[in-house]
């Protein structure tokens, strides 16, 4: 391990140094400062004689005389099935009182890409017991569905009640250990401490802990070490999934906080920007965090993925959300209008989408009409939704007896369907059923993507009648 | 990917830096575009700059680790694909390596570093039979015989393009591997079945024909409204989740092509696994066999190395001509040009160049005009016509249509496919909007629905384009004033232009009938919509109000069509025809 002490540049996280032997690009940097403190960095650009350096703690305290060491290989995670029920730090640096980590392996955290060929293709359905989900945008083992917030909404109780609650209903029946529970990888990017004690404060609360491993990097620590925190997250859960066995579901927030430290990078390394100041690569950069979930074939574990990012002004054309969603297997919007209405959780399903759906539903897997369904409450909320508009200038009573039908269908939606509140654990029969319920209030004729035998089967007659006095 | 011979002259060079998938070597002595090996795993690149003694590589692979000092071997040969039968029923990655040959490589379900594969199996042995005899004059292009590839595709073997022809000396006939002479010429050359051609060159065709037959994508929206030739190119934009893969994928099932060459270019790796799965499974509609035996599947998903996203695009329409020169209709479906768009621009900014609009290269609009010239119906050098389609998608960022991806695509393709996000949300798909979308081919495509669907076809059409156009001036009004408000004669036409929208223009992609659905069937949609408006408009001028038109129970049957098989739906249609009639003259 050679030693230099010949930096000629410190600019923002950068430093730059000049070297006498060819040092590999991604190999990892320790800076010790004339204090006597070390940080650590990444080699960003390699050349005969000069390399780049980003120091993940920040460069302030560097000078001329800070000796730069390389270690001569790229940054790797010590993995070991030991770290489930830790806390890290945003490097992978024990937080808590526990022994020292002995790790059976370390893995390089720049994952390489699954061979298509590999994959299996997830179909297993996960009962998140959130109707809004799981009715109309399931989720299933080994996808990717972020969720799409803005500042100020509860995002955090949305991801922590699929944490807890989330469960693969058919294995729990089958062999009854315990194997569907997932284990929970939770990486945290720039999140406020406060933000970081509730997540902390449920898992010890529901014992979620013993089978988590958390990565934390907080608000006040230092930005450009969030480019690697999602990676030692996901190459954690690499292992625990393909070499373990075990379901994983990996919960990233906030990846705001992370496209923040790319853009910071970039501009300090003076690259040409893309869309709204963010690096041009950042497509690229994006789908090598995201993709790193799945299933493969003749393995036992799976990767889950649930992103959370919140969008800048709400706007989901930003670039963050926007390059998301071009890799994500769908999202799930978490409205401001419907937070304000007291709807919890706020999942507005219209523009929410689960790719995925399709295959992870219907007989043998949820229910036969489960598909059905949620077609006929998609068109029939948004057609509720869409005269509401038009209710705002002529009034109800200009409206006909149909119209007035779907503007009450799409009102009980929200407050009998979505709203349930982030303690209540729906299974999917119970979600169908309110679904069947609030169907029942339309006339038969306008049920028309319901096959008609599954209307024989479920629809309520008698439920116009009972809704009657009620509606006034 | 092609193998370059242990012959070519080999010069090494060594890294001078390394920045991503840029590296700088100096002391190289290789062509523009030549391949290349990088550091001691042998990472493949390719030249993609020279100035003085630097030359800059893009490298296929991730470079981590790799140090300034180790060495660049050149192959002296651009990037080429292999050519050959056994190209079929495969999947390749963006340099034309077997995703499956990769997998017992590595031995991992992940893909590694600095293995390299040929593009077609070299072991296989496969039936060649000839269609020359000795003594035949042949030249660059003939087909030499063919052999059995898939049960659906007989693979053409011919002379190479860039050969000089001459007279055949020697045929053999039987069982070759691919690089086995097969026919000798008198000038000396040895033909085996297998060919190289760098895939940034067009390959040569000797005319390009304006096309006038459709590709049958039994999707009614478009052989409907926006109908695509055989030889035309389309761009399918749309923001996320408006459908454009569930739009290419039903266009890589349904369409009458014989060949289809699928790139998922940056795309998701489950959407590129649900087409492994799914293809093998199900038969293309017109020969009944498995889709796979006509199908090439090129995937380079959203992580693996951007400079092999750049290339992927080009490997496709090389693979894609290739089977055009056979003599077939070949559709190319590029899923996404955006992500090829986007990987050109990483790769400039690494260099340095000046860019262009939102940071893209200033040779954007070049390349992408180049790529969609290469489609077209063509007379091949052999004589035999063939075709090439091509169908890319475009993810404009946010959905805005004003980007420069979008906008140098549509200066080039004929036929515009607008997603639109509004209709994904409601869960009409597929989500083309009727309104923004266009095709250019219409015209010079009527003939042939006209002989050989239905003699009325463009004049139906027209109605139904002239009612949906009216609904969206009326759709104006009812936003401000109710439904009701309007006159009877308007909210009639509300109610067919209903019709049109539901039982016509929306199809269940997932619905074993209703995904493809034959132009006889679309015609005859269209058709019994229009007979309920002329019945309906005929009992409003009798009298009937428009709310007991809307009543009758015949025609809400008009949205079950679609599920109803094909052989079925004429008399379906004819049933619910005289239901209408008969029930809506009882009003009056």
């Amino acid at each position: 391990m050679k030693e230099y002490k010949t930096i000629t540049e410190v600019s923002g996280p950068l430093v730059f140094a000049e070297v006498d032997e060819p040092v590999g690009y991604d190999e990892i940097v320790e800076i010790e400062t004339p204090s006597g403190e070390t940080k650590r960095g990444q080699v960003l650009e390699t050349s005969d004689g000069l390399v780049s350096i980003q120091v993940f703690e920040g460069t302030s305290g560097i000078d001329r005389n800070a000796s730069v060491r390389f270690i001569g290989e790229t940054l790797k995670m010590p993995v070991t099935e030991d770290l489930l029920g830790r806390v890290l730090d945003g490097s992978g640096r024990p937080l808590d009182d526990g022994p020292d980590i002995v790790p059976e392996e370390r893995r390089e955290i720049v994952g390489a890409a699954i061979n298509p060929y590999s994959r299996e293709y997830p179909e297993e359905f996960i009962q998140t017991g959130v109707s809004g989900i799981d009715g109309m945008n399931t989720l299933v083992r080994g996808q990717k569905l972020p969720i799409f917030s803005s500042s100020g909404l509860p995002h955090n109780d949305l991801a922590l009640q699929i944490a807890r609650q989330a469960t693969v209903p058919e294995e729990e029946e089958g062999d009854g250990d315990g194997g569907s529970e997932f284990a929970v990888i939770f990486g945290a990017m720039g999140i406020t401490q406060e933000e970081a004690n509730e997540f902390m404060d449920d898992f010890e609360r529901t014992g979620a802990l013993e089978r988590s491993v958390v990565f934390m990097n907080l608000a006040d620590d230092p930005a450009v070490e969030r480019t690697v925190t999602p990676r030692l997250a996901l190459t954690t859960a690499e292992y625990l999934a393909f070499d373990k066995g075990y379901h994983v579901l990996v919960i990233l927030t906030d990846m705001t906080n992370y496209c923040e430290a790319l853009r910071e990078i970039g501009a300090a390394r003076e690259e040409v920007p893309g869309r709204r100041g963010y690096p041009g690569y950042m497509y690229t950069d994006l789908a090598q965090i995201y993709e790193r979930a799945g299933r493969i074939k003749d393995q036992e574990g799976s990767i889950t993925q649930i992103p959370i990012l919140t969008m800048p002004s709400n706007d989901i054309t930003h670039p963050i959300p926007d390059l998301t969603g071009y890799i994500t297997e769908g999202q799930i919007i978490v409205d401001p209008d419907l937070n304000s209405q007291g709807v919890k959780p706020p999942i507005n399903v219209l523009p929410s989408l689960s790719r995925l759906m399709d295959d992870g539903i219907g007989e043998g897997l949820t229910r036969g009409d489960h598909a059905d369904v949620s077609d006929q409450l998609y068109a029939a909320y948004a057609e509720g939704d869409s005269l509401r508009d038009l209710v705002n200038i002529v009034g109800r009573e200009a409206l006909s007896e149909r119209d007035n039908k779907f503007l009450d269908f799409a009102d009980r939606f929200e407050n009998e369907f979505v709203e349930q509140g982030f303690g209540t654990d729906r299974n999917i029969e119970e979600t169908l059923t309110i679904g069947w319920d609030l169907l029942s209030m339309l006339p038969k004729d306008a049920l028309n993507r319901i096959d008609e035998e599954f209307i024989e089967e479920y629809y309520v007659e008698d439920e116009q009648a009972i809704e009657a006095p009620a509606d006034d | 990917m092609s193998q370059a011979t242990e012959s070519d002259v080999r010069e090494d060079g060594v890294i001078e830096s390394v920045s991503g998938p840029v590296v700088t070597a100096v002391d190289l002595d290789a062509r523009m575009n030549d391949v290349v090996y990088v550091g001691h795993e042998g990472l493949m690149g390719e030249v993609i700059e020279i100035e003085g003694n630097v030359t800059t590589i893009q490298v296929y692979e991730e470079t981590s680790d790799v140090a300034p000092g180790e060495p660049v071997e050149s192959t002296g040969q651009p990037l080429s694909v292999d050519l050959g039968p056994g190209m079929l029923d495969t999947i390749y990655d963006g340099v034309q390596r077997p995703l499956d040959v990769l997998e017992t490589k590595m031995d991992s379900a992940f893909l590694d570093r600095g293995v390299d594969a040929p593009g077609i199996d070299l072991e296989r042995t496969w039936e060649f039979e000839p269609e020359v005899e000795e003594g035949d004059e042949v030249s660059a292009g003939d087909i030499l015989g063919s052999v059995p590839e898939t049960e659906s595709i007989d693979h053409k073997v011919m002379v190479p393009p860039d050969s000089d022809g001459g007279e055949v000396v020697s045929v053999e006939s039987g069982n070759f591997a691919v690089d086995e002479t097969v026919v000798e010429l008198d000038t000396g050359e040895e033909i085996a079945m297998r060919q190289e051609w760098p895939v940034r060159k067009k390959r040569p065709a000797a005319e390009k024909f304006t096309p006038t037959t459709p590709l049958v994508s039994g999707q009614r929206i478009l052989d409907g409204l926006f109908p695509i030739a055989k030889g035309g190119t389309a761009a399918i934009p749309g923001p996320f989740g408006s459908g454009k893969t569930v739009t290419q994928q039903s266009l890589a099932k349904f369409a009458d092509a014989d060949i289809v060459v699928y790139i998922g270019c940056g795309e998701r790796g489950n959407e590129m696994t649900e087409v492994i799965d799914d293809f093998p499974e199900l038969p293309d509609p017109q020969t009944g066999n498995p889709l796979m035996a006509r199908t090439c599947l090129i995937a380079n998903t959203s992580n693996m190395p951007v400079a092999a996203r750049e290339s992927c695009i080009y490997t496709g329409i090389t693979i894609a001509e290739y089977y055009r020169d056979m003599g077939y209709d070949v559709a190319l479906m590029a899923d996404s040009t955006s992500r090829w768009a986007e990987a050109m621009r990483e790769i400039s900014s690494r260099l340095e160049e000046m860019p262009g609009e939102e940071g893209y290269p200033a040779y954007l609009s070049a390349r992408l005009s180049e790529f969609y010239e290469r489609a077209g119906y063509y007379r091949n050098t052999n004589g035999t016509e063939g075709s090439v389609t091509a169908i890319g998608a475009v993810s404009p960022p946010g959905g805005d249509f004003s980007e420069p991806v979008t906008q140098n695509t549509l200066r080039i393709v004929k036929a515009f496919w607008a997603l639109d996000a509004d209709l994904a949300e409601r869960r009409h798909f597929p989500a083309i909007n009727w309104n923004d979308s266009y095709s250019l081919y219409r015209d010079q495509l009527d003939h042939w629905f006209e002989d050989n669907v239905a003699e009325d076809w463009s004049e139906l059409r027209q109605w139904g384009i002239d009612t949906l156009d009216e609904e969206d001036e009326l759709q104006e009004i009812v936003q401000l004033v109710g439904k009701d408000a309007l006159p009877e004669d308007q909210q009639l036409t509300l109610e067919v232009a209903r019709y049109l929208r539901e039982a016509w223009l929306q199809q269940n992609g997932l619905h074993d009938v209703d995904r493809y659905s034959p132009p006889e069937k679309t015609y005859r949609i269209l058709e019994g919509i229009k007979t309920f408006h002329d019945e309906a408009f005929d009992a409003l001028d009798a009298g009937v109000p428009v709310d007991e038109i809307q009543s009758i129970d015949a025609a809400p049957q008009l949205a079950r069509i679609g599920t109803t098989p094909d052989d079925e739906a004429d008399e379906f249609v004819s049933e619910i025809e005289s239901k209408m009639a008969e029930q809506l003259r009882e009003l009056y």
